[in-house]
C-alpha cells in the first residue's frame, strides 16, 4: 500500500471517482444540541471546583434544614424542657460507647464528687437497702462517666483539699427532683414503672439535721454540711471518705416497719385533686412524661429547646429571608433599573435621586424604624422583610440601569424600534435578556449579605426572633454570647453553620458571577 | 474651575440627601408614642419639659423647632433616659472616642498587612502561595464578625488567659482612654475587627494589582530594561493604588461609625452601643441624633471617595 501511494505521477484513471456523485449538497443538521446562554454558563460554572463544592455544601445544609426535622420523630422544634437547658449533645443509645454522652469535664471537690456519685448510688438504692460505691458506679444512672485521680490542692488559708477532674453526664447530673402530682398520676407512674421496669419514684427524704438542703432532692444520704456521715447505734457521726467500699447511709423517710415512704399527702380535697409529694429520678420521669429518652444530637439551647432543630429553624428563616430578597431584587430591582436606564433623561434623574436617598439610609436604621413601628402589629419577620423591600434592590437596580444604557443605543434595538416594536417589547424581549446574567449574579450575591445582615440584626436584638416557633442563628448566638465559655456547644454549632453558609453562598455567588459575566467569555484562567 | 463646580455640586447634593433623610427619620421617630417613666414626679417633670420644648405641637412645627435649634444653638435634642438631660450631641461625641480608638488601631494594623498580602498574592498569581492566600481571604471575608470575636475570646481569654474578656471601663483603666492598660484590654476587639478588614484589603489589592500587572505599560517597562521588582513597584503598584487609596480613606471615615457587634460583645461604650441603648430605652432624641450621624458618615465617605479619585489620579477629570 505504502509503496503504491508514493507513486503519484501515474495514478490510473479508473481510480478517480466523484465524491458527491448523485448527492444533493445541503447543510448537515447539528447532531448535538445547541449551547444556549444558560448551558454555556453552566459549563463555565462547572469548571470552578470551589463553586461546585460550595453548591454541594449548600444543598446539604438545605437538606439538613428541611429533612432533619422530619427525621426527629419524637419531638418537634417547639418541644422544650427547662431542666435540660444548655446541655451538650447526648444520644442514649450511643452514650455507653463514650460518644454523644452529654459529658463535660469539670473539677470537683470531694463533697461535690460524692454528691454526684450519690445520684447513681441513690438511683440503685430505691429500696433503701444500702448500696456500695462499686454497685452505684455500675448503675446506668451514674452521672460520673470518669473519675480522675485525686489531686491535693492548697486553697486559701493553706487548707488542703482534694480535687478530682471528672467527666460528668450533665443529663444524669440533674438527678432527683421533688414533684407534686395528683393521685391519678401516681397510679399512672406506678403502672409505667411496672411496664418498663424503670424506677421513677424514689423514697422521700427525712427533713432532719442530717439533710443539708430540704429543697434539694439529691441529698438523700446523711450528711453534715454536705460531708456524708455514718451514724453508729448511739447517734455518733463518723465522716465517710470517698474511696473503695464507700457506703452512704440513707436518710429516707420510713414508716413504722422501717420501709421507705415513696409519697406523701400534701393537700387537696377529693381523691382526684389530692396532691402528693413524690421524689422522682428526673431522667426516668422525663421518659415517663414524653415517652422517649432525651436524645439531642447537638444538645439543647439556652432555654431547653433541641439545638439541632432550632438551628434547622434558623437556617430555614435565613433562607426564607434570602430567597425573598432575591425575588425583590429580581422584580423591583430589575423593573426600576430597566425604567431608569431605558427612558433616561428626567425619569432617570428623578428615580436616581430617590434610590440615592434610599441607598444612603443605613440598613440598620431602616430595620430599626420598621421594627419599632410595626413589629407589635405585624410581627418581627414581616417587618424585617419590609425593610428589605425598601432598600434591598438598589444595587441590582443600578447594575441593570448600566446594562440598559449600554444596550439601548445598539443597532439591533434601533432596528426593532424601526420595525414598530413598542417600548415594552424592546425592554423585555430585546434588552432585558442581556442584563439577565447581571441580575442573577447580583441576586445570588445578595443571599450571603442578606443572611449576614439578618443574623447581625437578630444578634444585636434589634429584630427579636427568639420565640417558641421561630428563631434565627443570630439570636441563638446572642443568647449564647454571655455564657458560652461554660457551654461551648451553644456557640460552636450555630457559628459553624452560619460561617459555612456565608462562605458557601459567597463562593456560589462568585462562581455564578464568573459564569454569567460575558467579559470572561473565552478567558481561561 | 470645573473641578470646583463639581465639588460644590456634590456637596450641595449631599446636604440635600441628608436633609431629606433627616426629615423622613424625624417624622418616623416623632410619631412614635413616647413613654414616660413610672416614677410620677419624674414623669410630670419630663412631660412638662416636653411640652415646653414643643413636643406636643403639630409635626411640621416640631420639625421647624428642631431645625431652628440645630442651626442657632447646635442643639440636637436631649437625652431623657440614657443620661437624663444630657444634650444628645454631647452624649454622642462622648461615645466617639472609644469607637474611634478601637477601629483606628485595627485599621493601622490591617491595612499594611492586607496590602502586603495582596501584593504578594498578586505577584505569585496562580502559584500555591496565591491560592493559599485567596482561599484564606474567601473564608475570612465570609465569616461574620461575631465568630471572630468568639474565637478571640475563646483562645486568648478562655484557653490562654492572656487578654481580658471585655474592654475595661474607664475607671478600671486609670481614668483615661490612652493608658497602656486600656490598650491591653482593647487588643481582643482590635484583633476581632482586623481579620475581616485584612481579608477585604488583601482581596481588593490583589484584584487591582493583577489587573495592572498584566497591562501593556508593564511590558514596555520590562522591555526598556527595568527589573520585575522595579517595574512592579514603580508602575504597577502606583496605578493599583488609584482605587486602593480612596478605599483606605473611606475606611478611615467609616471608623467613626464603628462596629455594632464588636462593641456589643466587648462592652465598648461606643457609638454603636449608644444606638442600641437608645432603642432599648426609647430615648428617641438620642436615637434621632445617632441616625443622622450614621447617615452623614455614609454620605461623607461616599463623597470623599469620589472626589479623592480626582486628586489622586490626575488622569481622572471630574465633572466631565
Amino acid at each position: 500500500m505504502a509503496e503504491n501511494n508514493k507513486n503519484y505521477n501515474h495514478i490510473p484513471k479508473e481510480k478517480f471517482a466523484f465524491v458527491n456523485a448523485g448527492e444533493r449538497l445541503t447543510d448537515q443538521k447539528f447532531e448535538d444540541k445547541p449551547i444556549g446562554y444558560f448551558k454555556d454558563a453552566w459549563i463555565r460554572f462547572r469548571k470552578s471546583k470551589a463553586s461546585v463544592v460550595a453548591t454541594v455544601i449548600i444543598v446539604l445544609i438545605i437538606m439538613y434544614a428541611f429533612l432533619f426535622p422530619l427525621c426527629v420523630t419524637t419531638h418537634d422544634h417547639t418541644f422544650m424542657v427547662n431542666l435540660y437547658a444548655k446541655k451538650p449533645a447526648r444520644i442514649a443509645a450511643l452514650a455507653e460507647y463514650g460518644i454523644f454522652d452529654g459529658g463535660v469535664e469539670r473539677d470537683f471537690s470531694e463533697k461535690g464528687l460524692i454528691k454526684n456519685v450519690a445520684i447513681g448510688i441513690g438511683a440503685e438504692d430505691w429500696a433503701g437497702e444500702g448500696i456500695s460505691l462499686e454497685q452505684g458506679m455500675e448503675s446506668e444512672y451514674q452521672p460520673m462517666n470518669k473519675i480522675g485521680d485525686a489531686k491535693t490542692i492548697i486553697g486559701p488559708g493553706k487548707k488542703e483539699s482534694k480535687n478530682y477532674t471528672c467527666e460528668i453526664d450533665t443529663y444524669l447530673e440533674v438527678g432527683f427532683f421533688y414533684r407534686s402530682i395528683p393521685q391519678s398520676e401516681l397510679a399512672k407512674i406506678q403502672a409505667w414503672e411496672e411496664e418498663t421496669g424503670k424506677k421513677v419514684l424514689y423514697p422521700l427524704i427525712e427533713d432532719n439535721k442530717w439533710n443539708m438542703d430540704a429543697q434539694d432532692a439529691n441529698y438523700w444520704y446523711k450528711s453534715s454540711k454536705g460531708t456524708p456521715v455514718v451514724l453508729d447505734s448511739d447517734g455518733m457521726a463518723t465522716t465517710v471518705e470517698f474511696g473503695e467500699g464507700m457506703v452512704l447511709e440513707d436518710n429516707y423517710k420510713r414508716d413504722a416497719n422501717g420501709d421507705p415512704i415513696y409519697y406523701e399527702y400534701t393537700g387537696g380535697g377529693t381523691l382526684e385533686t389530692a396532691q402528693l409529694k413524690v421524689r422522682v429520678l428526673y431522667y426516668n420521669y422525663y421518659q415517663y412524661l414524653y415517652g422517649f429518652t432525651p436524645d439531642y444530637i447537638m444538645g439543647t439551647d439556652t432555654q431547653g429547646y433541641d439545638l439541632a432543630l432550632r438551628i434547622a429553624g434558623g437556617i430555614k428563616l435565613s433562607l426564607m429571608v434570602a430567597v425573598f430578597v432575591c425575588v425583590i431584587n429580581f422584580v423591583l430591582g430589575a423593573m426600576y433599573g430597566a425604567v431608569e436606564g431605558y427612558y433616561g433623561g428626567t425619569v432617570d434623574i428623578v428615580l436616581e435621586r430617590i434610590s440615592d436617598i434610599l441607598a444612603n439610609v443605613p440598613f440598620i436604621v431602616v430595620a430599626t424604624l420598621f421594627q419599632i413601628h410595626l413589629s407589635a402589629k405585624l410581627g418581627p419577620i414581616p417587618c424585617l422583610l419590609f425593610a428589605y423591600v425598601v432598600t434591598g434592590w438598589i444595587g441590582t437596580a443600578s447594575r441593570v440601569r448600566t446594562q440598559f444604557y449600554r444596550f439601548k443605543t445598539q443597532e439591533y434595538v434601533m432596528a426593532a424600534r424601526t420595525l414598530g416594536a413598542r417600548d415594552r417589547r424592546i425592554i423585555w424581549k430585546h434588552i432585558f435578556p442581556n442584563s439577565l446574567g447581571t441580575i442573577i449574579t447580583s441576586a445570588a450575591l445578595a443571599i450571603p449579605s442578606t443572611m449576614l445582615s439578618e443574623s447581625n440584626l437578630s444578634f444585636l436584638g434589634i429584630v427579636k426572633l427568639g420565640t417558641a416557633e421561630t428563631t434565627s442563628l443570630g439570636t441563638l448566638l446572642s443568647d449564647a454570647s454571655t455564657i458560652w465559655t461554660n457551654y461551648p456547644h451553644l456557640m460552636i454549632y450555630p457559628a459553624i453553620v452560619i460561617s459555612l453558609l456565608m462562605i458557601c453562598f459567597n463562593l456560589f455567588g462568585n462562581g455564578l458571577r464568573d459564569a454569567f459575566n460575558p467579559a470572561l467569555r473565552g478567558v481561561e484562567e | 474651575m470645573k473641578m470646583t463646580k463639581y465639588v460644590i455640586k456634590r456637596i450641595v447634593l449631599m446636604f440635600f440627601t441628608l436633609f431629606v433623610i433627616t426629615t423622613i427619620c424625624f417624622v418616623l421617630i416623632r410619631i412614635l408614642p413616647r413613654e414616660l417613666p413610672t416614677d410620677r414626679v419624674q414623669a410630670e417633670l419630663i412631660a412638662a419639659r416636653w411640652d415646653a420644648l414643643g413636643y406636643n405641637e403639630p409635626l411640621i412645627v416640631q420639625f421647624g423647632i428642631y431645625l431652628r435649634n440645630i442651626f442657632t444653638k447646635w442643639d440636637w435634642g436631649t437625652s431623657w433616659y440614657i443620661d437624663f438631660r444630657e444634650p444628645a450631641w454631647d452624649l454622642l461625641t462622648g461615645r466617639l472616642l472609644p469607637t474611634v480608638m478601637v477601629n483606628f488601631y485595627s485599621l493601622i494594623i490591617s491595612i499594611p498587612v492586607g496590602i502586603v498580602l495582596g501584593i504578594y498574592a498578586a505577584i505569585k498569581k496562580n502559584k500555591w502561595q496565591d491560592s493559599l492566600i485567596s482561599t484564606a481571604v474567601m473564608v475570612f471575608v465570609s465569616v461574620p464578625a461575631y465568630v471572630y470575636a468568639f474565637l478571640v475570646q475563646y483562645f486568648l481569654y478562655f484557653k490562654l488567659g492572656w487578654l481580658p474578656l471585655q474592654v475595661y471601663s474607664l475607671a478600671d483603666a486609670g481614668g483615661s482612654w490612652f493608658t497602656w492598660k486600656m490598650f491591653y484590654s482593647m487588643i481582643a476587639p482590635i484583633l476581632a475587627l482586623s481579620f475581616g478588614t485584612i481579608a477585604g484589603m488583601t482581596r481588593f489589592t490583589r484584584a487591582e494589582l493583577t489587573e495592572t500587572l498584566t497591562s501593556d505599560y508593564m511590558l514596555l517597562a520590562r522591555t526598556k530594561g527595568l527589573t520585575r521588582a522595579q517595574a512592579t513597584s514603580r508602575h504597577a503598584l502606583k496605578n493599583a493604588m488609584v482605587p486602593i487609596l480612596p478605599m483606605i480613606i473611606s475606611s478611615f471615615i467609616g471608623i467613626l461609625g464603628g462596629s455594632f457587634i464588636i462593641e456589643q460583645i466587648f462592652a465598648i461604650p461606643g457609638v454603636g452601643q449608644l444606638y442600641l441603648q437608645s432603642i432599648q430605652l426609647f430615648d428617641y432624641d438620642v436615637f434621632m441624633m445617632d441616625c443622622v450621624f450614621y447617615v452623614f458618615i455614609g454620605l461623607l465617605a461616599g463623597i470623599v471617595v469620589d472626589l479623592s479619585y480626582g486628586f489622586i489620579d490626575p488622569r481622572i477629570r471630574m465633572g466631565e
